[in-house]
């Protein structure tokens, strides 16, 4: 399919990446032939029915969560709905302040909503617990643990012997591949491979479901994407359920079956999307029609053309000599 | 507007055509020497470091040996005609030229001195002499201590004022600093208690607990007691709440919040304000030693200045000095193996 984009302007989107000019991108992309981003394969479609037929694991109903400040109330939350289904791959997506780490933290029970409720394998949740595993933007490793005591924690706080933790703990850092660092301090350790082990730490508990609070946002591009590979890596080779928030839409469309799209001012579900991107995922399909009908809606639904704050133009005066020009070929 | 911009062009040419290439050496040579919050070469920190005691021992020195700079006193060497004169007595520059000028005139033998510094600043050698002097002099009389025993006496009450102190200040620290509800009990009599001065309450605490060493510990104990708690509860809120939630996440409760993640995120920071807090217990020291009968260190300072021997004050004042230094230098040490996962340890 991809054959019939033609070679120039395939050339244009990879350079216009640059999240700075969304408007300039969006602009090209549009002028594609592209599918809908509705439009699925048979496997896609089939695939997407057998993950529907799977429990539920995670459900929440009416989400409302208000914030009482001394400015007034603020609403972070408005009537959120939906459901997750065993072993899906599930990404939240929006713009930032629309409550979307409200929402995770809700899930995992550090926040209490307003109203509503929150429901795991049909059971509602009033505080945090070993069933549902968090990994936060910050890394929230314990600083004065190892490595190997930081994945046993949790272990152990479900009441397991020294000796179950350390081997079951060993496993895990076997999984995200730091078993060269096992006695090392988390300070010792890069951002990528604290993040590691923040996804051991948490997978060991074998939570239901695994709760990721835009995890790689503080790591550089390459670090992103290996980190992005590892994760599904993960996620194909254990039952695991996972629900990832992030601002980056080609994270969001590289990972997730389906993607949950809020809108800011009162958080709201914009819109429930199924990924058209076949599985497996690799890096390339980042061209594919599918994929680019896909980021077309996102932007559509991210960034509305019409209250884009951060498009206003610049007031520019030149302030080199005339003929030293940067982008001049001569 | 283009003038401006002409003129901001022109700078910049003339200033990147005569940037000298700086080498290697000369630019580590010509390091600035304040630079926010940096850290110095280990050279220039070491040489630092000596000058920090080398200044003040020159400044004493420069008074106690140029005798041109204050001196304003004159010993007597001899008295001459001067009756009250006697030698080796110190008076004042103004009166001795006075008698001087007298004598003069009534042409009797003149008294003879040279300009000396006030008894109360000896000059460092005979401080250095005293250092040493000072613990082979027997005491005075049977009943009283040698200056070992006094230090060793001063020890022991700083000892057992800041341990009592912290066995109750720093878990009720943690606690209020852990819930609100224990803080909200705490924190406002605890304000109001300490700003009330621990000597105030030295009669009273003689009265209780007797003449000896109760009341001393009493003090020294009330004199950090009340900041302990502050203190401490304020670096336990001061723990990252983000690595509680992460412990909630992984499903520890209560108990186990407490002490397998608020104490061990705290120690640290918790070793480094009692190393604080041991500082001002010290600092309550003289005052304790004076209630009821006179002990330990601060018995041996006044004692001496009564027979005005200053260089054996200065000595003491001295070793008090170099007895928290040397305390607080181990700790610091100690906090290296102690907390191997903290990148640095604050401490000389
Ligand atoms: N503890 C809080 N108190 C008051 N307002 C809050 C609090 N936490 C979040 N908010 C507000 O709720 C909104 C959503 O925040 P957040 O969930 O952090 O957004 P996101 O993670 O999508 O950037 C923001 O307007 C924020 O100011
Ligand atoms: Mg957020």
């Amino acid at each position: 399919m991809s054959e019939s984009i033609p070679e120039a302007i395939l050339d244009k989107i990879s350079k216009t990446t640059s999240q700075l000019k969304p408007q300039t991108e969006s602009q090209a992309v549009s002028e594609l032939p592209l599918p809908s981003y509705l439009e699925q394969s048979d496997a896609v479609a089939k695939r997407f029915e057998k993950l529907k037929r799977r429990e539920v694991i995670l459900e929440v109903k009416g989400l409302n969560k208000q914030f009482d400040t001394p400015q007034g109330a603020v609403v972070a939350l408005k009537d959120i709905h939906f459901k997750t289904h065993r072993r899906e791959f599930v990404c939240v997506i929006g713009p930032s302040g629309c409550g979307k780490s409200t929402l995770i933290r809700t899930l995992a029970g550090l926040e209490s909503p307003s109203s509503g409720e929150v429901l795991l394998d049909g059971k509602p949740v009033f505080e945090p617990g070993p069933d549902r595993g968090m990994v936060f933007q910050g890394y929230t490793l314990f600083p004065w643990l190892t490595i190997k005591r930081n994945v046993m924690f949790g272990i152990e706080m479900q009441g397991a012997s020294r000796a179950t933790a350390e081997s079951e703990a060993l496993q895990w850092i076997d999984l995200v591949g730091l078993n060269d660092f096992i006695n090392a301090y988390p300070h010792q350790l890069s951002g990528g491979m604290k993040q590691r082990v923040a996804i051991a730490r948490a997978l060991a508990n074998k939570p239901r479901i695994l709760l990721m609070d835009e995890p790689f946002g503080a790591l550089d591009a390459q670090t992103r994407s290996k980190m992005q590979a590892n994760l599904l890596e993960i996620w194909r080779n254990i039952d695991i359920t996972i629900l990832f928030i992030t601002h980056d839409l080609d994270e969001a469309i590289y990972l997730a079956d389906r993607i949950l799209v809020l809108k800011a001012h009162p958080g709201e579900v914009n819109e429930l999307i199924e990924v058209s991107v076949p599985r497996p995922r690799s890096a390339q399909q980042s061209i594919s029609p599918e994929f680019l009908a896909t980021k077309l809606r996102l932007e559509e639904l991210i960034h509305p053309k019409d209250d884009d704050e951060d498009a206003l133009p610049l007031q520019m005066v030149r302030m080199s000599e005339v003929g030293d020009d940067v982008e001049a070929v001569e | 507007m283009s003038g401006i911009m002409s003129g901001a062009k022109s700078t910049g040419v003339k200033s990147t055509g005569n940037t000298p290439i700086t080498t290697t050496s000369s630019r580590s040579n010509s390091a600035p020497w304040f630079v926010v919050r940096k850290a110095l070469s280990a050279r220039r920190a070491t040489m630092l470091t000596a000058a920090s005691f080398l200044l003040p021992l020159l400044i004493w020195s420069i008074v106690s040996y140029v005798p041109f700079i204050w001196h304003p006193k004159i010993e007597v060497v001899e008295p001459g005609s001067v009756s009250w004169f006697k030698p080796g007595m110190l008076v004042d520059r103004s009166v001795f030229s006075e008698q001087q000028a007298l004598s003069r005139e009534a042409n009797t033998a003149q008294p003879e001195g040279f300009r000396a510094n006030p008894v109360y600043l000896p000059a460092p050698h005979k401080v250095a002499t005293a250092f040493f002097t000072s613990f082979t002099t027997e005491p005075k009389r049977r009943s009283e201590q040698w200056l070992h025993e006094s230090l060793w006496h001063s020890i022991t009450i700083i000892f057992w004022g800041f341990t009592l102190s912290s066995l109750i200040g720093v878990p009720i620290g943690i606690l209020c600093g852990t819930y609100t509800a224990v803080a909200k009990i705490n924190e406002p009599f605890i304000e109001f208690f300490r700003y009330l001065p621990a000597p105030a309450f030295g009669a009273l605490a003689v009265a209780i607990l007797g003449i000896h060493d109760g009341p001393k510990i009493a003090i020294i104990f009330i004199g950090t007691f009340f900041q302990q708690v502050l203190i401490v509860s304020n670096t336990t809120r001061k723990l990252d709440i983000a690595l509680l939630e992460a412990a909630l996440t992984l499903g520890a409760k209560k108990i186990q919040l407490l002490f397998r993640v608020v104490v061990p995120g705290i120690l640290p920071d918790l070793y480094r304000d009692q190393r604080i807090l041991l500082g001002w217990a010290w600092t309550y020291l003289i005052v304790a030693e004076l209630i009821g009968t006179s002990s330990g260190i601060t018995w041996f300072i006044t004692q001496q200045a009564r027979y005005k021997n200053f260089d054996n004050v200065f000595a003491a004042i001295i070793m008090i000095g170099m007895i928290g230094l040397l305390i607080d230098f181990l700790l610091g040490r100690l906090a290296k193996h102690l907390f191997p996962w903290e990148k640095s340890q604050g401490g000389i």
